[in-house]
């Protein structure tokens, strides 16, 4: 009986689009998304309450360092490296930057190549995306390690206002979770994926459900969310 | 109730056939080129690299502030519409999901406003004469 629920969308005529589509698929007793599974729609809306998460901690960011009274660090040069011989400032993050739009890229075409049912190439592009994910949060545990040593603390570092080091381990180290909970995700449907469980529809070890292609897309929402909230901290933190 | 009735037949008709349906349409739903991809990530790229170049050459003040704007919001916009695929959603879905976040903007302002008026009590009462 569920599944023939979920069937109904892709069977019903065309829906109004636009504005008037909008009120209708909104209104009276019925699914609000018309052709999204249950599954994708309660991920859209986790991600939604994870944007109001990393909201907060952006402004709380933001209140700490308009409020001070003492000059912020200048990130620029706090995250600076010596390069053979080179200062090149901020190239750590520019770095962590790419690695983490790349995993982007590679998670988009494992989606594509899901729908396709093309599992061996889905599980190989998962498991680079995770990969990546991996390389990031390697560096980020180097960035981390660098500023302890030269005395960062949740309540104090050398170079300025103390809020630095708070929002600093705060930020980065929430992110750092959601990726490291993402890679662990990605190995997990990666392996799924590999073995042909969507191909024959094998039923799911803890909910004893069949799973379908569209967990990748799933997976993929996750994966780009952590992406989008890294533009965010990129922009607000390192570069502001 | 009409619409109900129509659905409710549609179950019972083709509960079989409709499974088969569901893989079609997913198959089909989000089935996009690999060529926008890699066209997406490339653009990607190229912003990455020009926030980044904004801190390189130290551009300072309003410029520099509406430039990692102006590369952050292009950046984010590309990854929701494409990667996530919103750009093919149902607007029911994009707005649910779209708008609350905007209206985080409102609890900005009210920050701002109140980290102005903290960081003037500070300066009233607390800042050391440098």
């Amino acid at each position: 009986m569920a599944e023939t629920v979920l069937t109904n969308p892709g069977q019903s005529p065309a829906r109004p689009e636009g504005w008037r589509g909008v009120a209708d698929d909104w209104a009276s007793d019925q699914r609000a998304f018309k052709n999204v599974s249950w599954g994708k729609a309660m991920m859209w809306i986790f991600l939604l309450s994870d944007t109001f998460i990393f909201s907060c901690f952006l402004l709380s960011y933001m209140t700490a360092r308009m409020s001070t009274t003492v000059p912020w660090p200048n990130p620029s040069e706090v995250f600076a490296l010596n390069i053979a011989g080179k200062h090149i400032p901020l190239i750590l993050i520019a770095i962590m930057t790419f690695i983490l739009i790349s995993s982007s890229g590679t998670m988009a075409m494992a989606v594509n190549f899901g729908y396709r049912r093309d599992r061996v190439r889905t599980a190989a592009l998962m498991l680079a995306t995770a990969a990546f994910g991996a390389t990031f949060v390697g560096m980020q545990a180097f960035e981390w390690t660098k500023l302890i040593m030269e005395g960062v603390r949740p309540w104090g570092n050398p170079w300025g206002a103390p809020q630095f080091g708070a929002s600093f381990f705060m930020i980065t180290g929430f992110h750092g979770t959601h990726v490291t909970i993402g890679v662990i995700f990605l190995i997990a449907i990666a392996r799924k994926v590999f073995r042909g469980d969507f191909d024959v529809e094998r039923r799911g070890f803890f909910t004893s459900r069949k799973g379908y292609y569209e967990i990748v897309e799933i997976t993929g929402l996750y994966w780009h969310f952590v992406d989008l909230v890294w533009v965010f901290i990129f922009a607000f933190f390192y570069l502001w | 109730m009409t619409n109900a009735a129509v659905h409710m037949e549609g179950q019972l008709h083709a509960p079989v056939h409709g499974a088969v349906a569901t893989g079609a349409v997913h198959a089909k739903g989000q089935q996009h080129p690999i060529k926008l991809y890699l066209v997406v990530w490339g653009w990607l790229f190229v912003l990455s690299t020009c926030s980044y170049l904004v801190d390189y050459f130290g551009l300072h003040g309003y410029l520099r502030w509406s430039l990692i704007l102006l590369f952050m919001v292009l950046k984010a916009g590309l990854i929701v519409a494409v990667f996530m695929h919103m750009a093919w959603e149902r607007l029911a879905l994009a707005y649910a999901i779209l708008l609350p976040p905007v209206v985080v903007l409102v609890f900005v302002s009210i920050m701002v406003l109140e980290s102005d008026y903290t960081h003037f009590l500070r300066v009233l009462f607390f800042a050391t004469p440098s």
